[in-house]
């Protein structure tokens, strides 16, 4: 199993509420997936990047991780620890340098995901707690994209959990299970791209920005991972400017959308959808397999 | 009419309810206000009565009806009406994949589109689409009829037993031993009291036939790797 939920907002008034209405569609969503949970918030763009970290010790690590970056980097670095999360904020070019500061420094902070504008909260345990332990509800933003995970793949970690972020700004979350993902992982490996966990949706996730890097449109991405990606999914996959939907052409993992003028939402199941406002007007339809679907600001 | 509401009623003892329902009596309407979408709605009638759900419906909406009328204003999930014995199941939208699977008997009517594996494994139930049914439907179909009054996805009929499909407009393909077959004057009366029985405005003349080329009945050695 495992529930997605995903909300591209059109009305701005709304964007204040992201976080509460993203919450709600994933609690809805718990019977789908109890073990863990986990979102991707796109907020307001500022002028230096944003890089999401975790770890199991916050409290020793976080306190003085941003002074640590700084004598690293050279470079003014805030951190607004969030729970098991924290967000830096450094200057964009300071990137890769902080990620291979975190990397090399004792203690183990994990980076889930780095752009301008994404946040990405994940954790073991059920949608509600994860929820509540982040505050996500109070949380405003563009659009979203949430996840319940009932693991197949791998086991019931913080880096099973979904979704998986393997390029700035980039987001993906998956209902399925892929087959091929031992190989694919080796081969994306070999081209020296970074996959972190064991996971099949990680090398999905990698895959996509891998074709990105390589000069496919997300569109076009999408498309290939029809024919190159083996096994069951329903992706949604955020970007900077939107998110995109895609099913394998079997399609046996469901999915619904619902559109009016104020929003485009994702759900698993309609029940996640019905406490959006004027959803009962909303056109309501199932997205087709094999079939790429991208709505961007 | 009794109205059950949802929003203050439980899905158990809704069902409950709707199944203790013997017939014979005057309590045979009932509206079921706010479905938010729920699983399992209505499942497991076996009385003459007349339920109309107020609003989009979850998995398995209907499923092992016997008798019963069941009317959704709305569109509902996966696995409507399955394995239906008799009775009848309206839907006034879409309805999600395996819409009718393994239906015994009793009429299935999707006013809008069917998704994949549509009347998959069916054996005896009616089954009438209005609009387009996806891929796979009808897979490996026994009995009883399907009929499509828009386009089918690919592989209709794949490995299909005794069923009869009447599609109007185009397949995309046919699946592993389903033909198209010749409109006798028994099919355009079978359809045609279909269509009425559906309440659906179409000559059956402009539909096509499709059943089971039955070469997949036997074991032949010749279908082996």
């Amino acid at each position: 199993m495992c529930g997605i939920v995903g909300l591209f907002l059109k009305d701005k008034a709304l964007e204040p509420q992201l976080g509460a209405m993203l919450t709600e569609m994933l609690i809805t969503m718990t019977d789908r997936g109890p073990d863990s949970a986990g979102i991707a918030i796109y907020g307001a763009a500022g002028n230096r990047a944003k890089l999401t970290v975790q770890s199991d010790n916050p409290d020793q690590d976080f306190a003085t991780l941003a002074k640590e970056l700084e004598e690293a980097l050279g470079a003014p670095v805030t951190l607004r620890a969030n729970d098991t999360h924290a967000v830096l904020e450094l200057p964009a070019d300071q990137v890769e340098a902080a990620r291979t500061a975190i990397a090399d420094r004792p203690g183990r902070i994990r980076v889930m995901s780095d752009g301008d504008v994404i946040e990405i909260y994940k954790e073991v345990g059920l949608p509600r707690n994860v929820a509540s332990r982040f505050n996500l509800p109070s949380m405003s933003g563009t659009h979203g994209i949430g996840h319940t995970r009932m693991a197949t793949e791998s086991a019931v970690t913080t880096e099973g959990a979904h979704p998986f972020s393997t390029g700035p700004d980039q987001c993906l979350v998956h209902n399925g299970s892929l087959s091929n993902h031992n190989s694919l992982r080796r081969k994306l490996r070999r081209e020296g791209v970074r996959i972190e966990s064991e996971n099949d949706t990680e090398v999905g996730a990698a895959y996509l920005t891998w074709k990105m890097q390589n000069g496919a449109t997300l569109g076009e991405a999408l498309e290939a991972s029809l024919t190159d990606l083996d096994g069951f999914f329903t992706f949604v996959v955020g970007t900077k400017e939107g998110f995109g939907v895609v099913r394998d052409p079997i399609a046996c993992k469901p999915a619904v959308m619902a559109e009016t003028d104020q929003y485009v939402a994702f759900g698993s199941e309609y029940r996640a959808l019905v406490n959006l406002p004027g959803i009962d007007a909303a056109r309501v339809w199932e997205p087709e397999p094999a079939t790429v679907y991208f709505w961007s600001h | 009419m009794s109205q059950i509401d949802l929003a203050t009623t439980s899905l158990r003892e809704l069902n409950e309810t709707l199944q203790a329902q013997k017939g014979g009596d005057n309590q045979t309407a009932w509206e079921i206000l706010n479905p938010r979408g729920s699983h399992a709605l209505a499942v497991g009638l076996d009385a003459p009565i007349e339920v109309t759900v107020k609003g989009h419906t979850g998995y398995y909406c209907a499923g092992m009806n016997q008798q019963a009328t069941v009317h959704v204003e709305g569109s509902v999930g996966p696995g409507v009406a399955e394995n239906m014995m008799s009775g009848a199941v309206i839907v006034e939208g879409d309805a999600s994949q395996y819409a009718g699977a393994t239906g015994h008997g009793g009429l299935l009517v999707i006013k809008g589109n069917a998704s994949s594996r549509c009347g998959i494994s069916m054996k005896g139930i009616d089954i009438v689409v209005q609009g387009n049914i996806g891929h796979m439907s009808a897979f490996m179909a026994q009995a009883g009829n399907l009929v499509v009054c828009g386009d089918a996805g690919d592989a209709l009929g794949d490995s299909l037993y005794e069923a009869r499909l009447f599609v109007r407009g185009s397949v995309k393909s046919l699946g592993a031993d389903c033909i198209e077959k010749e409109m006798r004057a028994e099919h355009l009366e079978l359809l045609a009291d279909l269509l009425d029985r559906a309440g659906v405005d179409a000559k059956p003349e402009e539909f096509r036939r499709y059943g089971s080329a039955r070469k997949l009945y036997n074991f032949d050695i010749d279908n082996a790797y």
